[in-house]
């Protein structure tokens, strides 16, 4: 408001900015609006703080090895986060691989193809897939689509590709179903439509002249996408991306239901694997209060936290430097 | 360069591959509904809204999970709609411009997107260990805490879009800033505040993986938020993943209902932000 004051305050009748009826009103009401600001603040540090401190005692039981370790034995007591954060990484990245190209294609479709008259309820209709609660995917994943995959897109698969050198690693065990691959396809449904609505936020604020300026030297529509429109946005265009890698790391229900829960780790894309917030879900019930495994889940939650701060940081410092230029 | 005959046909399939990936989004959606619709349908009957959860063959329902989801989310929006309102004032009235602002916003953008199921671990180390038990309060609290993020958002894409005109003219008859805020620029807002409200409010209808922690699920009647308490997504994770039929058929209807009034809360938000502007 610094700008309200200094208009008032360089008229004649300054007086009046001291406002009258408002002399004890103000400062409380103002004050409310700065800790109120604030509380957003204090807020994501006690977050941090507190998963931090209350992980502690297992940071110091295994050491930074817990971090890397893979093994995670509630029997013996013994704990590492290597295979949930191998998981969390490895989902969200078949997520982000699935969900770019269609990103992609449905932008290109939503700003350049489609009849004016069909934009909007197209671009709600896809936007609608992020409305949708994460428990939903959840059932609609582990009743319809891991059967699916386990009779249909499993079996060929392992046969015609399992075999082979060096990917067909990636091909093998058994058709469960459940596993990286269902995990990772669910996930891109589910951060598709925040990747599209940024992609096509930015491909409207690219200027029509330049443009107008590639159509006017023949080129195609894909032509002056791909050339023009893409590399004028990419910035903003890679920070969506990581906005959708940010939000496929942490998301908990859908994964625990099509992940398979185990706590092995496997280069497959069929295995059963977990993932950070899969692992807390699942386990949680079984970790009593004050115990090691406990301590070892609020462990694993802070390690979340860094990696989806960094991811979802880095996406607003790319999608906001492009905005202002 | 490759022949114009070339050029023209990579724009064509490329044009098609792009409207076959739109048409995909649309089929899957329709897709998930209807599988919503076909299996929660047939389950959703009258004793559903009647019964309290019961024994697998106990003719339950889930009238316990869907008030004690209606309560703590009332209540969270009372303890996180004021919170996000004056944060959201905040940034776009008295911090404009400022380096705290910038950060606030950066912060709360964060907040937006971030793992839900790390704000229930965080409740759960701030008041459901130091007050020894689960309870309705935590549940609300966490949905609180992710509901703020949401508010704020809209709160201050809302109030920018006020004129400055308007605040001046109200500044120069000599209103307190107080009086500007409340009077003017949150009635010129008013829509598209109400809209905040509504998307948040959706947020937290849906939201289970934080409640996992704070309010734990109750499988009985209870109104008392200092113990546990039934919500729908928690009765829903219980019975979907059991291995009785008439549970999991009373989990699609609690599906079916959440997505329901999900999606309605979207629709109508969507509406009054097109009022707005």
């Amino acid at each position: 408001m610094a700008h309200m004051d200094a208009t008032l305050g360089a008229s004649p009748s300054g007086q009046l900015a001291h406002k009258p009826t408002g002399r004890i009103s103000d400062p409380i009401f103002v004050g409310l609006l700065w800790a109120s600001g604030l509380f957003v603040l204090v807020l994501l540090g006690l977050i941090i703080a507190m998963l931090f401190h209350g992980g502690l005692p297992a940071l110091k039981e295994f050491g930074a090895a817990f971090l890397w370790s893979t093994s995670w034995n509630p029997v013996t007591e013994k704990f590492g986060a290597g295979v949930m954060v191998f998981g969390t990484l490895f989902s969200a990245i078949i997520a982000v691989i699935v969900a770019l190209p269609l990103s992609f294609g449905i932008a290109f479709f939503l700003t350049e193809i489609a009849p004016m008259k069909l934009r909007r309820p197209i671009g709600v209709a896809v936007q609608l897939l992020a409305a949708i609660p994460s428990i939903i995917y959840g059932m609609w994943g582990f009743f319809i689509v891991v059967p699916l995959i386990a009779a249909y897109i499993q079996p060929p698969l392992i046969e015609w590709l399992g075999p082979l050198p060096v990917i067909g690693a990636l091909f093998q065990g058994p058709p469960l179903g459940a596993g990286m691959l269902t995990a990772g396809l669910i996930l891109a449904l589910m951060i598709l439509p925040f990747i599209t609505a940024m992609f096509v936020e930015v491909l409207e604020s690219v200027p029509p002249m330049i443009k107008e300026s590639a159509y006017g030297v023949g080129a195609t529509t894909y032509e002056v996408y791909r050339n023009v429109s893409v590399p004028y946005g990419r910035t903003a265009m890679v920070g969506a991306v990581m906005l959708g890698l940010g939000r496929a790391l942490g998301e908990t229900m859908a994964v625990t239901f099509v992940i398979g829960n185990a706590t092995r780790m496997s280069a497959s894309l069929f295995a059963p694997g977990s993932t950070i917030a899969s692992t807390i879900a699942n386990e949680f019930p079984e970790a009593p209060m004050g115990s090691l495994k406990l301590q070892a889940l609020l462990q694993l939650g802070f390690i979340l936290f860094v990696i989806s701060f960094i991811v979802l940081a880095l996406s607003r410092l790319l999608v906001r430097s492009k905005l202002k230029s | 360069m490759a022949s114009l005959a070339r050029r023209r046909a990579t724009d064509l399939v490329v044009k098609a591959i792009s409207t076959g990936f739109a048409a995909l989004s649309i089929v899957l959606l329709a897709w998930i509904l209807w599988t919503l619709i076909s299996r929660g349908l047939p389950a959703l009957g009258p004793q559903v809204f009647t019964n309290v959860m019961a024994p697998p063959g106990g003719n339950g329902g889930l009238l316990n999970a869907i008030v004690g989801s209606l309560l703590q989310i009332v209540v969270a929006l009372v303890i996180g709609t004021p919170i996000g309102l004056m944060c959201g004032t905040f940034l776009a009235e008295n911090g404009r411009g400022t380096r705290i602002a910038g950060t606030v916003r950066f912060i709360n953008d964060v907040l937006l997107s971030a793992p839900s199921i790390l704000i229930g671990l965080f409740v759960y180390q701030i008041l459901v260990v130091p007050f020894g038990g689960f309870s309705g309060w935590a549940g609300s609290i966490a949905l609180a805490i992710l509901i703020v993020p949401v508010v704020v958002r809209t709160t201050e894409d809302m109030l920018n879009l006020v004129p400055i005109g308007l605040r001046e003219a109200a500044f120069a008859l000599g209103a307190p800033q107080w009086k500007v805020v409340t009077l003017v620029t949150w009635r010129a807002a008013r829509a598209g505040i109400v809209t905040g409200v509504l998307l948040a409010l959706a947020r937290a209808a849906g939201e289970t993986a934080p409640l996992l922690f704070t309010s734990l699920g109750n499988n009985g009647w209870s109104l008392d938020m200092s113990r546990p308490m039934a919500s729908l997504p928690i009765a829903i994770y219980q019975y979907a993943a059991s291995p009785f039929e008439d549970w999991v058929a009373l989990a699609w209807a609690g599906a079916l209902l959440i997505t329901v009034g999900v999606l309605t809360l979207n629709i109508l938000s969507r509406l009054f932000l097109a009022k707005m502007k």
